[in-house]
């Protein structure tokens, strides 16, 4: 990932764009902290948070006329949060001091002008920078307007306290200086930069150019006037009501401006925040209740400290999250897409030797792209991770580990044991071609054949078939190579065939082939069944509701979600929709190879896709159209038909909801059975095709079968051990039971199986491997 | 279970010696280790039990995948 293109990412998500409130502040004071501090009860830390961003948080805690208020959010959920009297409560009570960090001396002196809030503002702002600062006030002390204000809010001693800070700062304050025109010319002479509070300099008469109202042009964005040097601000209250916020944006915009000038910077250059923005924040109120704003008891006396409390805890302390919020992965690693992105390109650039903390991260996302989906800026997180993860191919720093079992599974299915493709028996030309995956066949072989035959029997033109994957698990891996191989296969044997027009089962490999393979016609085989109708011995079952478990990859495919809910209805059923359906269903942990790389974390997504938000199992059986959703969904114990299984059911009327889960090796035999009955069907033998250790030679428990699959060990490699150990003779004896305990090393992987040999038979006790190489005993 | 009862309750196949507790090399992920396990000193059969490869070793593996 270069730069530019973090960048890029990083600008689409949201989650750390201002809130309403900050945003609505000229000065971008972080209200949602300040209340959340407030909500805790810290109230010195509150003040902090205010005096982090305000000139005089004493005075301004006191008066501001709180913009703030009108663009919260809770307003949205009944009232605004009472912000004003949340910061009156603070810094009524705080006993902490502002502390100051000078930045190291500058020589430049500027003189301020009226000793307004503008003009206390921008000096106190230029003290910070390190100037010189003078004020040249008329009346015998500072303040103006402020000490319009009654005693009871703004008392005289608070305004005198915080003001005393600028001579502490070393400001040199003059108070009754009445200015001219000479004075004023001395002045600009005298100093590297003026600043003018308009509103306290008030009825001096300076040679610069006035509006109608008598008040001195200056440019809006940075208050500089047709004097070089000088800038102007403030006086608010000659347009309007005196607005102390208002008055200290325009100080501080003031001394910005007076800084880039000396330093002769771009005086406009990224100032498009200055002052109150629109910010990009997005958060939803969903789950939020209305709640009235905290009334405090003494109205003059404004908020208790218990109720401060209270108003503050209405906060809904405002952030987007919406994708981390729907979907675990993101949850998981506690982050949100700016963050990640940032953590993805870091993980890129690491030298060699150096750690690539966020490997399993990448691989783990599922690529569903919910997070897309629920985002309002459309970030895609799987989109980020594909390509983090092609990086890592090219960068070869990919981990095997991530990927090399459904590789495997992948090169299965292309392999002699199941790919296959030719034209329906008997005939030279295809007008279909019924694509019915590699994994639907590993579930669910008989009703593969069968509806290849319905298929047959009401399509004309020819209905040839093709077994094989469509290379989702190389595209998911990042291995373009791979998957190039698969799409060039693919494309040359479909030409070969005629071009005809392709039948999915897998709404994955329909996907792929829209996206990847240009020209090729596909259809859903849902949508087909719709059109030809169902056969006739399919389950009507009156009177039952299921969920229909959308798989992930048909969000974007609203059509085939209809075709699919009306083959359901038209079965008799009744559906129950679930909460994340339509445009928002959730991965089963198999997309983006989730399950082989973060296992533990699949099994999680999971868990969830069978309860409700509070946990509880949903009551309705499901039905899945994809073949890893109903074989995932059914691993948890959750009672979950395949549609195909509807509509073509066994002939024992056996209940396939209650079919349960599948093996690895299970799935392998089945995919060699369906190319053994389709070359059977074409007259052909077919003997040579079934997996080695199908012959019943190696015989185990349930339990034991069902751990070696959750370590994602095949029958095949538990056969390739015992052959080993068997012909070699290298083995361990237990000495009490007499198992034998062997390993051997199939690529990556070490595999190692307890048995018990038995008359040409194998007992398996248990098997475990690990990816760590053996060298051997250390001489 | 220690290395020591592993040592105690299995035995070479191969030349029904007794096993021996002794250093074994692994790689992995560019990483090399050594680590002591038991094993058949002269047929050069190791013992990695069940334990230490869903254990500690899968950990290490996952850690180094991390790298």
């Amino acid at each position: 990932m270069e730069q530019d293109n973090l960048r890029e990412w990083e600008q689409k998500c949201i989650q750390e764009e201002p809130p309403e409130c900050t945003a609505a502040c000229p000065i971008h004071v972080d209200a949602r902290l300040f209340v959340k501090e407030m909500g805790r009860g810290d109230r010195e830390g509150a003040f902090k948070v205010l005096a982090r961003t305000m000139p005089f948080p004493g005075i301004l805690g006191r008066i501001c006329d709180h913009p703030c208020e009108l663009k919260c959010k809770r307003r949205e959920a009944e009232e605004p949060i009472a912000i004003s009297l949340l910061e009156r409560n603070c810094v009524e009570q705080a006993t902490g001091r502002v502390r100051v960090q000078l930045l190291p001396r500058r020589g430049q002196k500027i003189a301020v002008i009226g000793g307004g809030l503008a003009g206390l503002t921008a000096a106190w702002d230029l003290l910070k920078k390190g100037f010189g600062v003078t004020v040249f006030e008329r009346n015998s002390q500072l303040g103006g307007f402020l000490r319009e204000f009654p005693e009871s809010i703004l008392p005289r001693k608070i305004i005198a306290e915080e003001l005393g800070v600028l001579e502490t700062l070393k400001g040199d304050i003059r108070l009754g200086e009445h200015l001219d025109a000479t004075i004023f010319d001395n002045i600009c002479r005298e100093f590297d930069a003026v600043f003018i509070d308009r509103g306290a300099a008030g009825d001096c008469d300076l040679p610069l150019k006035q509006n109608a109202t008598g008040e001195i042009c200056a440019d809006t964005a940075t208050g500089a006037t047709e004097r070089e040097g000088v800038f102007a601000g403030g006086g608010t209250c000659s347009s309007g009501p005196y607005s102390p916020i208002n008055e200290t944006i325009q100080g501080r915009k003031g001394a910005l401006s007076i800084e880039r000038f000396i330093q002769k910077a771009n005086m406009g250059a990224g100032r498009e925040k200055d002052g109150s923005f629109q910010t990009r924040l997005f958060t939803s109120l969903a789950g939020i209740a209305p709640f009235p704003r905290v009334r405090p008891e003494a109205v003059d006396a404004g908020y208790s400290d218990e109720e401060a409390r209270r108003e503050a805890g209405r906060c809904i302390q405002c952030e987007c999250l919406e994708c981390v919020k729907n979907c675990l992965y993101l949850e998981r690693y506690q982050g949100y897409p700016k963050k990640y992105a940032r953590q993805i390109f870091n993980n890129e650039r690491v030298i060699y030797g150096a750690a690539h903390t966020k490997n399993q991260f990448v691989n783990s996302c599922s690529t569903c792209g919910l997070c897309e989906t629920v985002c309002p800026k459309d970030f895609n997180m799987g989109d980020l991770c594909l390509q983090a993860r092609r990086t890592m191919v090219e960068q070869k720093v990919m981990p095997a580990s991530f990927h090399e079992f459904a590789l495997q599974d992948m090169a299965h299915s292309n392999g002699e044991r199941f790919a296959l493709s030719r034209h329906e028996n008997g005939k030279v030309r295809s007008g279909w071609l019924y694509f019915p995956s590699c994994q639907l066949c590993a579930t669910s072989p008989g009703e593969v054949i069968s509806s290849y035959r319905y298929l047959r029997e009401h399509l004309a033109g020819g209905v040839g078939i093709m077994l094989g994957c469509c290379g989702a698990p190389a595209f998911w891996a990042g291995r373009d190579d791979l998957f190039g191989d698969v799409m060039g296969m693919l494309r040359s044997e479909w030409e070969r065939l005629g071009k005809p027009v392709v039948i999915t089962a897998c709404s994955s490999c329909q996907s792929l082939f829209k996206e990847h393979l240009p020209g090729m016609e596909t259809v859903s085989i849902w949508k087909v069944l719709e059109e030809t109708g169902l056969p006739h011995e399919a389950c009507t079952a009156s009177g039952t509701t299921l969920c229909v478990a959308d798989p992930c990859i048909t969000r974007h495919d609203r059509d085939v979600q209809g075709s699919v809910r009306n083959i359901v209805r038209s079965l008799g059923v009744a559906i129950a929709e679930l909460p994340l359906s339509g445009d928002k269903p959730e991965c089963c942990g198999y997309g983006g190879l989730m399950y082989n790389a973060n296992p533990k974390l699949a099994l999680d997504v999971i868990a969830r896709r069978v309860t409700d938000e509070t946990g509880r199992s949903l009551k309705h059986d499901y039905v899945a159209y994809c073949a890893m959703c109903r074989d995932n969904l059914a691993a948890t114990g959750k009672r979950v038909s395949h549609l195909i299984e509807l509509i073509f059911p066994h002939v024992d009327g056996s209940d396939p909801a209650a079919r349960g889960w599948i093996s690895w090796s299970q799935r392998r035999t089945n995919r060699a059975r369906v190319k053994r009955m389709i070359l059977r069907e074409c007259g052909e033998k077919g003997e040579s095709v079934e997996e080695a250790y199908a012959n019943g030679a190696l015989v185990m428990t349930p339990e034991v079968s069902r751990k070696i699959d959750e370590r994602r060990i095949l029958e095949d490699d538990i056969s390739r051990v015992i052959a080993h150990a068997e012909r070699s003779g290298k083995r361990l004896k237990n000495n009490q039971t007499g198992q034998c305990r062997a390993y051997h090393q199939t690529e990556n992987v070490t595999f190692w199986v307890d048995y018990t040999p038995e008359n040409g038979r194998f007992t398996i006790h248990n098997a475990y491997c690990h990816r760590m190489n053996i060298v051997g005993v250390k001489k | 279970m220690s290395l020591q009862e592993d040592v105690t309750e299995w035995s070479c196949g191969a030349c029904g010696g007794t096993l021996e507790i002794v250093k074994v090399g692994f790689t992995y992920m560019k990483g090399n280790f050594e680590v002591d396990l038991p094993a058949c000193n002269g047929c050069g059969l190791v013992l990695v039990s069940e334990e230490l490869a869903t254990g500690k070793m899968a950990d290490a593996e996952r850690i180094l995948e991390d790298k």
